[in-house]
């Protein structure tokens, strides 16, 4: 047994440092006792009762470090005394606050707090966007709200609070916008130009984006509202908002509505307020005995004097014979979905999908006889999975099954560039084509893929590119959604033309 | 365009200004665009999301809150005197104790606020032996009321008894009064559970010599202006409740002159000089009752889901909310994490105890940690990491106080006014800095550190606050 009693005088540490040095050491091997303390008269009445002799220590005062160790042999003390100065001094050294990084903040409305801005974009699983969205509205944001399965009613109210403060709500269930030549969500790379886009629809509104960048007729604003904007229990809240600030914004020449049908009651407050307008206004109602997305564009770009004379296309090298057979839609894109299914029932009768345009024309599943369409950016099939349009892994196993199915047939894909999808979707998809035209032929079949290919010149995947690796592969590739759903019930119906 | 434009016309005319929440893609979509957004990190409430939403639907809240938060600040509370708990605090009974925290019974009590309550009923006669204690308060003879159902606060245990000397703290702003206790120093006292003829010893000199020359001296002084003396301790290292050394030195320097002038025996006043100087705690007893009295102006504003009281009794801790009245929501409280006195270690840590968290409820104590990098060392942590402390309160914060501030931060001020939703929305709760007391009665302080408030009282408290909503 080995006892150490040393005084210290001028030594200062506070108290804190001090207990974690005694820690330190008591921790070493062979130590029984330790204690490294200012000489406070609490401290010598802990050393009175370990036993430590108060005689030792002199006429130790408060500014004076004691060190009491007690251990099992000199070896033991000589370890303990090593490990204090190594604690002593680990403890004054310098931890600046030079390498402080502030943690990020985790809610929308204590960012706005501590930053500037001026827009949420909003993307959390919709049963938890509401509560965010309110968050950053009264943090005085307006909100992109990309999440979808946010309850109708949350939406109203959203909507209601954002009118009371002039913030513009769009969405939920917003996929696009476009805000001073920046891309929220999924958006197209378009040139700046006159036209303003008011739009329910995300796909419908990079749909006509793309096919007005083709004829060099550039945007100003795409400015997303949500696909029930235009119902009867929201009332267009955010599409009359929208519409007046396109209005007051003088470089905005031509605004342009895109929507489903809306009710009835709420199209002809929309009307009435595009009449009170100064700026043009193009309502642009899609759907069926509706215009289609095409024409909408079409329209536009005649306002604007851009009138556009063929949409551009990509055909591959040997050109497709017609399939006769069953049409499949797989598509990432509600909108371009909806009016592929307008066109295809026209001309070929029903067709099943989980957003049908009948109700008895539902789909039980994803598999069934006759003319199928699927959504696979539908709500129910994106809760918990990433979206069609970053995750191609839905569709890829449908083009595979499409190509077991015995018989020939028609596949109509859309493909989604821009900000946001996925970067090389052809890379997936391309290959997949190739594949499944070949177990069709090597079974006798003919499998036929329409492509409609949504995306500009300047898209970060190089739409030029994309629609080439696409076509090498068979595909016959479309800029106009209409256009690609024409050709595929072209195809589907044996028509050679 | 007019000059009035509104918020949509400036966005429209203007490059946006982006805040993320949620897919990284589209963060990473606007910084390939070479807009740079803030990106939150965002994460699913800790709970009750449905009661978020709901909350979020209270047109009330926004301004409720900005009251509650605004009230809080604007308190300025002044020691106003000195007296016996029994003439000061309204409704204070014979037979009756105070203790800290959430309502308890003496079944759940742990062993510190045993130790004291047995210690008290040794001070005031009730009884001879300390193994009386549990009979006579099971018996009803002995009353137990949490202090802040009597508008006073208590350290560790907090246990007030009716001839104990109480600080009274008065803002006139709000007319709000606050009590507690004046502070016996460090080891074996009676606010850690020790109950020995020394605690017993230094209770009656405290009664007979400290208070009534604070009480003479104050009073010749006039009123001392609390609020200023935490606003100049945050700037000298202290964050008021873990470490109130540049406080306690403050005071003394602020009633020195009184105190000497003071009728009585030299050899008094210099034990109570002494007292003052030999414990860095001396001020923690002025700074509780000073919070307590700012955050008791900011309740019962309906709507408001601020935080007024954060409390623990060694068993659980409990908060109240400023628009749920005096509804405690309470989960169990957890050990702290620390450095431990020579001779203990974490077996001998009792769960957390005492109603100090009132000071990180008035936006100091483990919020102001920042000002004071000394206090992490007790958890082994560095200057970051007080920093990062301080950093993340803001998050669960209304506001930054208008008076305490933060020199490292460039004098900003602290984050103050916790709100329950955010503390369940972000995930986050209260950093709070404690004591640790020993879990045997009559043990005493075994070591001091830092402790997580449970997420579970929040997210009660936002149950019950989205049960009184509003809707439109």
């Amino acid at each position: 047994m080995t006892t150490h009693i040393e005084v210290r005088r001028g030594s200062y540490h506070d108290s804190v440092t001090l207990l974690q040095v005694s820690q330190d050491v008591a921790a070493v091997d062979g130590v029984d006792d330790a204690i490294v303390a200012m000489a406070t008269e609490l401290n010598l009445a802990v050393l009175a009762d370990l036993g430590f002799d108060r005689v030792d220590l002199g006429d130790a005062t408060p500014n004076d470090m004691i060190i009491a160790l007690r251990t099992a042999d000199d070896e033991a003390l000589r370890s303990a005394l090593g490990a204090m100065e190594r604690s002593l001094s680990a403890s004054s050294r310098s931890t600046s606050g030079g390498d402080f990084q502030a943690p990020p903040p985790r809610t929308v409305g204590v960012a706005a707090r501590s930053t500037d801005t001026n827009l949420a974009m909003i993307s959390v699983p919709g049963e938890y966007a509401f509560v965010e969205a309110m968050d950053a509205l009264r943090a005085g944001l307006h909100v992109m709200l990309f999440s979808d399965n946010v309850p109708v009613e949350q939406e109203v109210a959203l909507k209601r609070e954002g009118a009371r403060r002039g913030l513009l709500v769009m969405g939920p269930d917003c996929g696009t916008a476009i805000v001073g030549n920046v891309g929220l969500g999924f958006a197209n790379v378009v040139r700046p130009g006159p036209v303003g886009m008011v739009a329910a629809s995300g796909t419908g509104a990079q749909q006509v984006c793309c096919l007005l960048d083709e004829a060099d007729v550039g945007l100003r604003h795409v400015l997303g509202v949500g696909g029930r904007d235009l119902s009867a229990e929201v009332g267009a809240a955010s599409t009359l908002q929208a519409l007046a600030a396109l209005d007051a914004d003088p470089a905005t020449e031509l605004i342009v509505i895109v929507s489903k049908p809306p009710d009835p009651e709420v199209a002809d407050r929309v009307r009435n307020a595009a009449r009170q307008c100064d700026t043009p206004v193009l309502l642009g109602f899609v759907g069926r005995d509706q215009l289609d997305l095409t024409a909408v564009a079409d329209a536009a770009a005649e306002r604007v004097d851009h009138p556009i004379t063929n949409h551009r296309r990509w055909d591959p090298s040997v050109i497709p014979s017609p399939a006769v057979g069953e049409l499949r839609g797989l598509f990432s894109g509600g909108t371009l979905c909806d009016e592929a299914m307008v066109i295809a029932s026209a001309a070929l009768g029903p067709v099943r999908s989980n957003i049908p345009l009948e109700p008895d024309w539902a789909l039980d599943g994803d598999d069934a006889d006759g003319h199928v369409m699927i959504d696979y950016g539908e709500d129910t099939m994106t809760r918990g999975r990433p979206h069609p349009m970053i995750d191609h892994s839905l569709r890829l196993n449908s083009l595979r099954r499409e190509a077991q199915r015995p018989g020939s047939h028609v596949v109509l894909l859309d493909v989604v560039l821009g900000h946001g999808a996925d970067a090389d979707p052809a890379g997936a998809l391309a290959p997949a084509v190739a594949g499944a035209r070949r177990v069709a032929a090597d079974r006798g079949d003919r499998l036929a893929v329409v492509v409609s290919l949504c995306g500009t010149r300047d898209d970060p995947q190089d739409r030029d590119r994309q629609a080439a690796a696409l076509a090498d592969a068979g595909a016959t590739v479309h800029l106009s959604n209409a256009g690609a759903a024409r050709d595929a019930v072209r195809l589907v119906s044996g028509d050679n033309r | 365009m007019s000059d009035e434009r509104g918020p949509l016309s400036a966005l429209l005319s203007d490059e946006p200004r982006v805040v993320t929440a949620g897919v990284g893609l589209f963060a990473d979509a606007l910084a390939a665009q070479g807009i740079t957004p803030v990106r939150t990190d965002w994460r699913p409430p800790a709970g009750a999301g449905d009661a978020l939403d709901r909350i979020a639907r209270d047109e009330r809240v926004t301004d409720a809150n900005a009251t509650a938060v605004g009230r809080l600040q604007s308190a300025r509370p002044h020691l106003v005197d000195v007296r016996l708990a029994r003439d000061a605090i309204d409704g204070f009974e014979d037979g009756m104790l105070l203790h800290a925290g959430p309502p308890i019974e003496w079944a759940d009590a742990s062993g510190p606020l045993r130790g004291a309550i047995m210690g008290a009923l040794l001070y005031e006669g009730w009884a001879d032996e300390p193994e009386a204690a549990g009979a006579m308060v099971e018996r009803g003879d002995v009353h137990l009321a949490p202090c802040h159902e009597h508008g006073a606060v208590g350290p560790m245990a907090g246990v007030v008894s009716p001839s104990m000397p109480v600080y009274v703290l008065h803002d006139a702003e709000h007319d709000v009064t606050a009590f507690c206790t004046q502070n016996e120093g460090l080891g074996k006292v009676l606010r850690y559970g020790a109950f020995g003829r020394q605690v017993i010893d230094r209770l009656h000199w405290m009664d007979r010599t400290l208070a009534p020359l604070t009480r003479t001296a104050l009073r010749s002084h006039g009123p001392i202006d609390v609020r200023s003396l935490i606003v100049q301790a945050l700037q000298m290292g202290d964050e008021g409740h873990n470490r109130n050394r540049a406080g306690s030195s403050l005071f003394v320097r602020e009633i020195a002159g009184e105190l000497v002038e003071v009728e009585a025996a030299a050899r008094d006043i210099a034990d109570v000089l002494r007292f003052i100087n030999g414990n860095d705690h001396f001020f923690l007893n002025l700074v509780m009752p000073a919070a307590k009295v700012a955050a008791d102006a900011a309740r019962d504003i309906p709507g408001s889901t601020m935080v007024v009281a954060m409390a623990r009794n060694g068993t659980e801790f409990g908060i109240q909310c400023s628009g749920t009245g005096d509804r405690w929501f309470t989960g169990p409280a957890g050990v702290p994490d620390g450095l431990f006195l020579s001779g203990y270690g974490p077996d001998d840590a009792n769960p957390d105890i005492g109603d100090s968290t009132i000071t990180e409820t008035a936006g100091f104590g483990g919020f102001a940690m920042a000002a004071a990098p000394a206090i992490v060392r007790f958890v082994g942590g560095e200057v970051g990491d007080a920093l990062r402390y301080t950093m993340s309160m803001y998050e669960i914060t209304l506001a930054e106080h208008a008076a305490y501030q933060i020199p490292i931060l460039g004098f900003r001020g602290t984050p103050v006014g916790i709100d329950a939703t955010r503390v369940v929305r972000a995930g986050i709760v209260p950093a709070v800095n404690t004591g640790i007391a020993g879990r045997e009665p009559g043990t005493g302080q075994v070591g001091a550190g830092l402790v997580e408030p449970p997420m579970g009282c929040f997210v009660a408290a936002a149950r019950a606050l989205a049960d009184q909503v509003v809707m439109p």
